[in-house]
């Protein structure tokens, strides 16, 4: 599982006002951070709905990453602790589902914090390599094999 | 021969309350009959397999098909007869979105079989389990093979409309047959392909009557752990997880009329993708708690997240099934 050459690929979630800024402001110092990472720029974190979550894991990402401003600065008051909430009840359901709650990150992230956000990437980036691809519904027909009986019982 | 347009119905992975829900339009019965020539309804009507194998490619009007797809059985069925068959029709909930059944599909079929045939209520000291093929002195007898997870009927054939609900409504079912009466006597015209028929356009919170204000949660609990429930109060205010604001309309509201939970029979309202996810965002809005040890512990009080968020709706999901369930070999 610990292959070199794989390279995950992470859907990463960020906040017009404070993440995506930090994400620009890393990338206006010339602060590099790993490319496995596909930003999406919400209004705020708490625009993100769940179903963006399940449908980047379904549709064949190997982490989710979810950022958004520090806890009492959020642009629309107090949205951030809705993705907060939200984070924690997905994570619950991710563990149901059997896939592990790591490969779901969530980093507060002012606009100044450049530097910071492309180290958390990077740590993610290699927590998620070593947790391996997920492969989600990619085996599915696979899945619907029908083994017979004596397999099951077996 | 009739002139009549056929009619058949058919159950796979199901609870047979999809029949009675149709057996349950009363005297309506009568126009089905009336209207159609039931040529394949194993609950109401002897028809056999190969009947319908025999019969030409698409000329059965209207199946209504309910249940999901659990085994190659169902699997052979489904694609039968949505060869024979102009109209296919995904019926309730299980045929759209794998119901109660799909929630198996959490579960390594091994531990299925094993917990069915080998637990504390099942009387079962040598072990005995079905076997796939068995001898005996008319021939050799195949029971169906089960498959490793459920699928919806849309997961394995092209699917015309979808009627969901467990099961659906009554007066619902008795709307769509006078509809299909009409559009068979040419006046009327059938909905879109992909339709979701039988239904409302809204949520169950849209129909349902108890008042709401904003709410702010401290505590999940159990309904019958709350005493008294507010007649007149919205459930999910009470602190009840009430899946009203995902679920699609169609049923009046049935449920927390009756003073109850909404549990999600009717799908995932219009314009949702992934009906647990929705509720998890609906959940999560309303909680009064910012500190994350705070949180923890009010969701605590929803002790199986997935059971409560995709009760109807595991196999239609995003996700699908759990990973133990489809990687089980």
């Amino acid at each position: 599982m610990n292959d070199k050459t794989f390279e995950p690929t992470i859907i990463g979630f960020t906040c017009n006002w404070c993440s995506y800024r930090a994400a620009d402001t890393a990338g206006t110092a010339r602060v590099k951070y790993a490319p496995n990472v596909r930003l999406i720029r919400l209004m705020c974190s708490g625009r993100l709905d769940p179903t963006f979550v399940f449908k980047a894991f379904a549709g064949g990402a190997d982490g989710v990453m979810v950022t958004g401003c520090h806890p009492g600065d959020c642009h629309y008051v107090e949205q951030n602790y809705k993705a907060l909430r939200r984070f924690i009840l997905m994570k619950r359901v991710l563990v149901q589902m059997g896939i592990d709650p790591a490969r779901l990150k969530l980093q507060w992230a002012s606009a100044a914090e450049g530097v910071q956000l492309a180290a958390e990437i990077n740590k993610f980036v290699e927590e998620v390599r070593a947790l391996g691809p997920l492969h989600w519904n990619l085996d599915y027909q696979e899945a619907v094999s029908t083994p017979a009986m004596e397999e099951v019982t077996a | 021969m009739t002139a009549k347009p056929k009619f058949a119905m058919y159950w796979a992975a199901s609870c047979g309350g999809c029949e009675i829900a149709v057996l349950n339009i009363h005297e309506k019965i009568l126009d089905v009959d009336a209207n159609f020539d039931v040529v394949f309804w194993p609950v109401a009507v002897d028809a056999k397999y190969k009947d319908v194998e025999a019969m030409e490619d698409g000329s059965i009007l209207l199946t209504l098909f309910n249940g999901g797809i659990r085994n190659d059985e169902n699997e052979h069925l489904a694609k039968l007869l949505r060869r024979k068959s102009q109209i296919l029709v995904a019926f309730g909930s299980c045929a759209c979105e794998g119901c109660i059944p799909g929630l198996a599909n959490l579960s390594p079929v091994g531990d299925i079989v094993h917990t069915a045939f080998n637990t504390l209520t099942t009387d079962n000291p040598h072990e005995i389990y079905p076997r796939a093929s068995f001898d005996v002195p008319e021939g050799e007898l195949h029971i169906p093979r089960l498959a490793n997870v459920l699928r919806p009927l849309d997961l394995v054939v092209d699917v015309d409309y979808y009627m969901p609900g467990c099961p659906p409504e009554s007066h619902q079912i008795a709307a769509v047959v006078d509809l299909v009466v009409k559009v068979v006597k040419g006046e009327a015209e059938l909905p879109p392909k992909g339709a979701v028929i039988g239904v409302g356009d809204s949520t169950v919170c849209d129909e349902c009557p108890r008042a709401r204000n904003v709410k702010s949660i401290t505590e999940f609990k159990r309904i019958q752990d709350v005493a008294p429930v507010d007649p007149n109060l919205c459930l999910l205010e009470q602190g009840i997880p009430c899946n009203g604001p995902a679920t699609r309309s169609g049923c009046n509201s049935r449920c927390p009329n009756a003073g109850t939970q909404c549990i999600g029979c009717y799908g995932p309202a219009e314009g949702v993708l992934d009906y647990g996810a929705r509720l998890i965002a609906a959940f999560a809005s309303v909680i009064d708690a910012k500190e994350p040890e705070e949180i923890e512990r009010i969701l605590d009080g929803i002790p199986d997240p997935v059971g409560q968020v995709y009760r109807f709706n595991l196999a239609g999901s995003l996700l699908k099934a759990s990973a133990e369930a489809w990687k089980a070999k």
